[in-house]
């Protein structure tokens, strides 16, 4: 590193809730592989090209072994989502995670997912009569937004629905990698660990026809099934999955469009474009979170420049997605954009698997906001909503609206 | 217009599903891509074209 080169304190705080920070631009432009700062303390590179980023989350080499003695840790006290131990226990590479992927991706896909539809659709209508009872002004994120994405990965994975209090806390601490300390951190693994047991111990003895009680049922990794502790883990990782992050995005998508109603009118008149615009602003959440961190074990080059062997790359895919090399007019809203291969999901063998859950979410959601409130609008001005911080996966506190 | 894919890249995403499920579905018991039609008709073309752009796996190629 030269000594010009400034290093940049990671993530890039942002003033504005919706929009990126201008550092996003200039490190395009100038800087795609930057010096950057965890808050840890340790060093990382960040990349926010779409070619690189893309490149990377395909490329094994860029491995998710952020637990290797020399990896950066993400946040002061090392723990954290992608730093934990428990992470470890889902394969992270090769054919054994190809074999784990596809055990439970049969159980996220667009077919199925499709026919959750109406479901979704009656729990996001029973949502919106409570808000309204309540009357406006109301919270979009705690009356909506949140309970939806619970209730239907709480009825996949065969939990209750009434312990979304614990899971809410237990997938924070695991998320946020600065408001808890280490043994508030350990404290509440180790209770969502002996939740999670019980439960699976409940679904040994009862069966039902969820994905957990239907992985018990596949037998173990003799049968081609999954061990014990992987199944335990499985349902741990797809409850946090499940919960903050498609909750924190109906927030920022309604917010999104509420910011310049003309695009909420536009809807309002065409609604066959929800699909492209759920995507769009999929695209173009500035507020997405950490982003994707990478480890490699072995040198190599992205961007030009040569990595060595024990480096930890933070992939920026909000930045990606903004990168005018990729998408004509980058930085503006198309909500007719077609096609739109934004990395909001990731990309390659190892993109969300809940994906085709969370777009049929948000098009639900949209769909039944549209149909239900036509006349929403944003209850204070975008400028003045408030990012939540910490977070792995980023969100807005509160979502006021009215109708 | 002339439609392959490759199991081997697919991570069973859906997307190509979602988007146009007169072509493409997913195998019930791991979700790999299944190709409806190879060569779907020009009202499809777009749409296709869609999917095999967003594809995370890059598992689908069209040939015109």
């Amino acid at each position: 590193m030269s000594v010009n080169e400034q290093v940049l304190n990671y993530p890039i705080p942002s003033d504005a809730p919706l929009d990126p920070p201008e550092e996003w631009a200039r490190l395009r432009g100038e800087c795609p592989v930057a010096h950057v700062k965890l808050p840890s303390g340790d060093s990382a590179r960040l990349l926010t090209r779409y070619d690189d980023v893309k490149q990377v989350l395909a490329d094994p080499r860029f491995t998710r072994q952020l637990t290797a003695p020399d990896a950066a840790r993400l946040s002061a006290d090392g723990g954290g989502v992608f730093n934990s131990d428990v992470a470890q226990i889902i394969p992270d590479s090769g054919e054994e995670h190809q074999h784990w992927r596809r055990l439970v991706g049969k159980w996220f896909t667009a077919k199925r997912m499709a026919a959750l539809r109406p479901q979704m659709a009656r729990i996001a209508d029973g949502l919106i009569d409570d808000m309204v009872k309540s009357g406006a002004p109301a919270d979009l994120k705690a009356g909506l937004g949140f309970p939806l994405p619970v209730y239907v990965i709480c009825d996949m994975l065969g939990v209750p629905a009434e312990d979304r209090e614990k899971f809410s806390y237990w997938s924070d601490t695991l998320l946020n990698l600065t408001r808890y300390g280490k043994d508030e951190i350990e404290a509440a693994q180790a209770a969502f660990f002996q939740y999670m047991s019980d439960h699976l111990a409940a679904k040994r003895e009862q069966p039902g026809e969820d994905l957990l009680s239907e992985l018990i049922a596949a037998g173990g990794p003799e049968e081609g099934g999954l061990n014990d502790l992987q199944i335990l883990v499985t349902g741990m990782a797809l409850l946090v999955a499940g919960h903050e992050t498609t909750a924190n995005m109906i927030g920022k998508m309604v917010s999104m469009l509420l910011a310049d109603r003309t695009r909420w009118e536009r809807l309002l008149a065409d609604p066959s474009l929800i699909r492209t615009t759920v995507e769009e602003t999929l695209r173009l959440d500035a507020n997405s979170g950490f982003g994707l961190p990478r480890y490699l074990p072995v040198e190599a080059e992205i961007g030009g420049e040569t990595l060595p062997k024990g480096t930890t790359v933070i992939c920026s895919m909000a930045a990606a997605n903004r990168d005018d090399s990729a998408f004509e007019a980058a930085s503006e809203m198309d909500l007719t954009r077609s096609p739109n291969p934004h990395l909001a999901f990731g990309s390659g063998a190892h993109s969300c698997l809940g994906q085709s859950l969370a777009r049929t979410e948000l098009q639900v959601v949209l769909e039944v906001l549209l149909r239900r409130l036509p006349t929403l609008e944003l209850a204070v001005p975008a400028a003045e909503m408030e990012r939540v911080e910490g977070l792995a996966v980023g969100g807005l506190r509160t979502v006021p609206v009215r109708w | 217009m002339k439609v392959t894919i490759d199991e081997d890249k697919c991570c069973g995403a859906g997307s190509c599903v979602l988007l146009a499920p007169e072509v493409f579905d997913q195998r019930e018991d791991d979700g790999i891509v299944i190709l409806l039609d190879a060569e779907p008709g020009e009202d499809r073309h777009a749409v296709v074209r869609e999917a095999a752009a967003v594809c995370p796996g890059a598992a689908i190629a069209v040939s015109e």
